[in-house]
């Protein structure tokens, strides 16, 4: 008994150290050096992925962090391992470590310079190092854009049901309307069909005219939600909660029942525009906007209506008026994200629009957690790392993946990342480790005890 | 005219499988101030219950258990049918109670939402892994000659599906009404801060309601099967659903309610499907619904509240 304590005890010990010493080197790294060494380890992956891989004993480079080749062959485990370490976990830990002085002169000169420019050549960065890898592989190339889609999708959800605290189920609502009528914007001006006719735009202005219809497409998902909106927002309760779901329900019969937009069959033929670049634009567009959004008057105003509706009234917030201006925010970028949808599957039928849809998009936003920008990223990335790697796994994914969801929610109920605000600035910082020269963002050394 | 009562009995029969499942929503909705999303997944694991025991119990019957005339027997395997589903169904639904809401009984009520929809993903899968793709047929429990009323043709099937399910609603109403347990069930929806320290266990009656509640979906399984014999893994999602808007049409935690509003979500669907292309079915049943609420928020028969989300 005393001799498994000691063993446990100093077990312990030891991976707390193992966690101090990784935090004493790797604390100091800013966010510059961990795009520049992700960089590298793309470009390295781009130059020696295949020759390694097949060194390995693998046919090509795992596509997924060899997640999916392992569940589907566990032979392949012991070199899909080796293989990450290779190509991700030693060449990112080595640049980071080793460029912690430069990335930290880097970002501080680019932040004194204009911190505009500093968030440029991060986005640059972060832009690169994906098209770079997903540029490896076409299937990784869709994984990154409906990545993207869902951090919109998650990210406008947690609008309504994180910072408005409300329980709202009408976003496949919301993301039928943008899709359909996204594609109804490109089919009918620049490609035509049966239906249609002959296009009214020559195709060569499509894609300028592209960010048009996303507009429009978010623009009718506003209208739709004003149907949801001024029934539910009377009074307070689970009420949003059932009208939206009927909404649900309701747009998706609406559009089974549209001969002219190919009713159940579903409308194909977009156009393929929402190529990466422009997925990526519009997600950082969108991140941008609804943090901003998050963090203004209105955005406080929601909190103070979720934490107390009364209070805030009494606190002259116009309730009523707050929650609406949120709900359509939230409903536009859904419908963008619905028409960014539509253009990458370049399909669109109402039953891509249901219960499961529902059911995805609230776990994203549950499993992320509520009332953070961080936290939706989080959620939507992972959830759909996670899908795509248990692919091999076919049916028992649906066990696994909930039961996962299950243990979050009980240890986590509010998510793995809840109500963290997200500030780019302090994001940015240069890191010293060094208390002299700690900035906002400076990670503060510690007390061990 | 005929055309139009033959109708009213169709509406009725759907109807019946609506306000039962509305029924285990709405107590639980009552009582705890929870959606159990997991509950259309519990009735088709009652359904599924139904068929394994009343395959069984013909089985039996047919290596001469029992030798009594045919009618009899069939009957008798019904009943018992019926009984064993719904004490076993009581029991998952205590089990998802247990695993999916317990733990989460002081964390926001979306995040319980959230388990619930999880716990009815793990059900629909593990019932395709465990039983394969193939769909089931449900034994013929009550076979019998359609009867001509005016015109009308119904079959025992759906006065018995009816009956069942009008008296099994009378029971838990009488059970709500007029027991000791059922008066800690209204006050727990009353107030469930308060009602625990007046020394009723908020774990027992959590239990309760979704026991009941389980064993109600368990019987609409078994009363479905009857009426369309062919079960699948997935048929639980959809109509959970609708009986979930069913029961908040119905009024928060009102039995009474929750039945009437079943009955309608049936006749409304029989009703458009009669005369309108059925693709319009949940396209008008929910624009109807929609109107409703709006002008009735609290449905039918509820009380208005404000509900504190705690988030």
């Amino acid at each position: 008994m005393s001799a498994d304590e000691n063993l446990r005890q100093r077990l312990s010990s030891v991976g707390r150290r193992v966690r101090q010493w990784l935090r004493v080197q790797f604390s100091p790294v800013p966010l510059l050096g961990w795009f520049l060494a992700a960089l590298v380890a793309v470009i390295l992956e781009m130059l020696v992925g295949t020759p390694l891989a097949r060194l390995l004993g693998m046919s090509k480079f795992p596509v997924l962090f060899g997640f999916a080749l392992a569940l589907a062959q566990p032979v392949y485990i012991p070199s899909a391992i080796v293989y990450v370490l290779l190509i991700y976990v030693l060449p990112v830990a080595l640049v980071a470590r080793l460029s912690i002085r430069l990335g930290n002169l880097l970002a501080g000169w680019l932040m004194r310079t204009s911190p505009l420019l500093s968030v440029v050549v991060h986005l640059g960065l972060l832009y690169g190092t994906l098209h770079l890898w997903a540029g490896l592989s076409d299937y990784r190339v869709l994984v990154v854009r409906l990545m993207l889609i869902a951090i919109m999708l998650t990210l406008s959800l947690n609008v309504v049901n994180g910072y408005m605290g409300e329980f709202s189920c009408s976003h496949p609502g919301f993301m039928a309307l943008g899709a359909y009528a996204a594609s109804l914007f490109s089919v009918l001006f620049f490609v035509g069909n049966d239906a249609f006719g002959a296009p009214l735009l020559p195709i060569g202005l499509g894609p300028f005219l592209f960010p048009l219809g996303l507009i429009l497409g978010g623009a009718v998902a506003a209208l739709g939600a004003l149907l949801v909106a001024i029934p539910s927002f009377r009074t307070r309760g689970d009420y949003l909660a059932i009208i939206s779901l009927a909404f649900m329900f309701i747009i998706k019969s609406l559009f089974e029942n549209l001969e002219f937009l190919g009713g159940a069959r579903g409308l194909s033929g977009q156009p393929d525009w929402a190529s990466l670049p422009v997925v990526f634009a519009w997600t950082i567009l969108c991140v941008w906007t609804i943090n901003n959004f998050v963090r203004s008057t209105v955005g406080k105003a929601l909190n103070a209506v979720r934490d107390g509706e009364l209070a805030a009234d009494a606190m002259t917030v116009d309730t009523r008026r707050t929650k609406m201006v949120a709900f359509f925010f939230a409903a536009f970028w859904a419908g963008v994200a619905g028409g960014l949808f539509a253009h990458v599957l370049r399909y669109v039928n109402p039953g891509t629009f249901d219960l499961k849809k529902l059911a995805e998009v609230l776990a994203m936003v549950y499993l992320g957690g509520l009332n953070s920008v961080v936290g939706s990223i989080v959620g939507a990335v992972s959830y759909n790392l996670l899908s795509e790697a248990l692919r091999p796994l076919e049916l028992y994914k649906w066990i696994i993946i909930p039961l996962l969801f299950i243990m979050v929610m009980i240890f986590r109920p509010t998510g793995l990342i809840a109500f963290r605000e997200f500030d780019v600035v302090k994001l940015l910082h240069p890191r010293e480790g060094t208390p002299g020269h700690a900035g906002p963002g400076a990670v503060e050394p510690q007390a061990e005890r | 005219m005929a055309f139009f009562m033959q109708q009213v009995v169709n509406a009725l029969q759907r109807g019946s499988f609506y306000a039962l499942i509305a029924l285990g929503y709405s107590m639980v909705y009552g009582v705890l101030m929870l959606f159990n999303f997991a509950h259309g997944d519990v009735f088709m694991v009652g359904a599924y219950i139904g068929f394994f025991v009343s395959s069984g119990l013909l089985a039996l019957s047919a290596v001469g258990f029992l030798s009594l005339p045919t009618g009899v027997t069939l009957a008798l395997v019904l009943v018992l049918t019926l009984i064993i589903s719904m004490l076993l169904n009581s029991v998952v639904g205590m089990l998802v109670e247990r695993i999916g809401y317990r733990p989460l009984r002081g964390a926001p009520r979306a995040s319980a939402a959230i388990t619930g929809l999880m716990i009815g993903i793990i059900l629909e899968t593990s019932n395709l892994a465990l039983l394969g793709a193939q769909r089931r047929s449900f034994p013929d429990l009550i076979p019998g000659e359609t009867i001509h009323v005016l015109g009308v043709n119904i079959t025992p099937k759906k006065i018995v599906i009816v009956a069942v399910s009008l008296l099994l609603m009378f029971g838990l109403h009488l059970f709500v009404r007029r027991t000791k347990w059922g008066m800690a069930m209204r006050a727990m929806a009353y107030d469930y801060v308060v009602v625990p320290l007046m020394g009723v266990s908020i774990n027992t009656i959590a239990l309760l309601t979704f026991g009941l509640g389980s064993a109600l979906a368990a019987a609409a399984g078994i009363l479905y099967g009857v009426a369309y014999p062919v079960l699948d893994p997935y048929m639980g999602v959809l109509f959970g659903w609708k009986a979930f808007v069913a029961a908040i049409v119905g009024g928060r935690g009102s039995v009474l309610g929750a039945g009437l509003a079943g009955f309608l979500l049936g006749f409304i669907e029989i009703f458009v499907a009669a005369f309108l292309p059925s693709t319009m079915r949940d396209l008008i049943a929910f624009s109807i619904i929609l109107v409703i609420l709006t002008f009735r928020p609290h449905g039918f028969f509820g009380e208005p509240y404000s509900a504190q989300l705690r988030l």
